[in-house]
């Protein structure tokens, strides 16, 4: 509870800086306040995603993408209430659609019936790998992480490519100018 | 250059347990949490530390921008690779029991090969990605 309370002031806080440093660091600290979130709901792998991923790399990410742009966020020109509506409307449906979830924990719902006893009993006899998330990530559902694999390498080849096409015609408008 | 002595020699201090902690989360997957994402972005934490505190050129002499731009598609080949192995082996693609005599070894030899394409992609993208937002703001 206390964590989640930190999570919503992370939130509010994050909506009402300027400073787009600021916002960064935030973004760090609430993602870190999630992985600790996750480490108290015992799911270790995504808690060290998140933690590595969310809070490491993309905070240095962000910081290189400020020293390209202006570092304070500009007000806005209109109010934005459509925006607004949009996140009050569809934050409202998510919250309405919780009501009908089992409650937290039960061990006879649904996604616990499933395929999830099978992976859990098989596999080790399987797969001889005793971390079940490694072992459905890499085998039982190796397709999906393979297109995982490659959404980060189309990620990566197009900001590449993005980053590179612009510098060259800099160079190329440069060289026209004199 | 004097005032930062101690981040120098601090970061020297703490690079190869960084290392040393990413090659851990990838080859302890099996057993512990972590696997080649993780590892990856663990992996290319410390490349962007060396950059941060010893410059670019530095980094570049441990990870040279040709060998990590090449990674990025190398890590899906060897993901991809693993899966056409069963397929021209008679299975169906992303099984892996056909790579090894005993099916349960075999398997976890598979889950081993596909991590480390995940490692390498991961790795090579978050390294290049750097360097691309760094060259960009010169």
């Amino acid at each position: 509870m206390a964590l989640l309370t930190l999570l919503a002031v992370a939130t509010i806080a994050i909506v009402r800086q300027r400073s787009l440093f600021g916002v960064v660091i935030l973004a760090g600290i609430y993602s870190f306040l999630m992985a600790s979130l996750l480490i108290a709901l015992d799911a270790v792998d995504v808690a060290m995603t998140e933690a590595s991923v969310g809070a490491g790399i993309s905070t240095v990410l962000l910081l290189a993408t400020l020293h390209l742009v202006k570092a304070t966020e500009m007000r806005p020109i209109h109010a934005n209430w459509v925006p607004l509506l949009v996140a009050l409307v569809v934050g409202g449906i998510l919250v309405w659609g919780t009501i009908s979830l089992p409650p937290f924990g039960v061990a006879d719902t649904a996604v616990h019936q499933h395929v999830a006893p099978y992976y859990l009993s098989r596999s080790i006899p399987e797969t001889g790998v005793p971390n079940v998330v490694t072992s459905v990530l890499a085998d039982y559902r190796g397709y999906d992480t393979l297109g995982e694999t490659t959404v980060i390498f189309t990620a990566g080849i197009g900001v590449m490519l993005l980053l590179r096409g612009m510098r060259r015609r800099d160079d190329n408008d440069r060289g026209d100018a004199a | 250059m004097s005032l930062d002595l101690i981040l120098r020699i601090g970061t020297k201090l703490i690079l190869p347990f960084i290392l040393m902690f990413a090659l851990y989360v990838q080859f302890h997957g099996d057993y512990g949490p972590g696997g080649g994402f993780q590892a990856g972005v663990i992996a290319a934490g410390m490349v962007i530390l060396i950059a941060i505190t010893f410059g670019m050129s530095a980094a570049k002499r441990v990870a040279p921008q040709a060998v990590v731009e090449r990674m990025v598609p190398l890590g899906v080949l060897v993901f991809a690779g693993t899966g056409v192995v069963g397929l021209l082996l008679g299975k169906n693609f992303l099984d892996y029991s056909v790579l090894g005599h005993d099916p349960v070894h075999a398997r976890e030899w598979g889950i081993l090969l596909v991590e480390l394409g995940v490692l390498i992609t991961v790795s090579g993208t978050m390294t290049a990605l750097f360097y691309a937002f760094v060259e960009r703001g010169r």
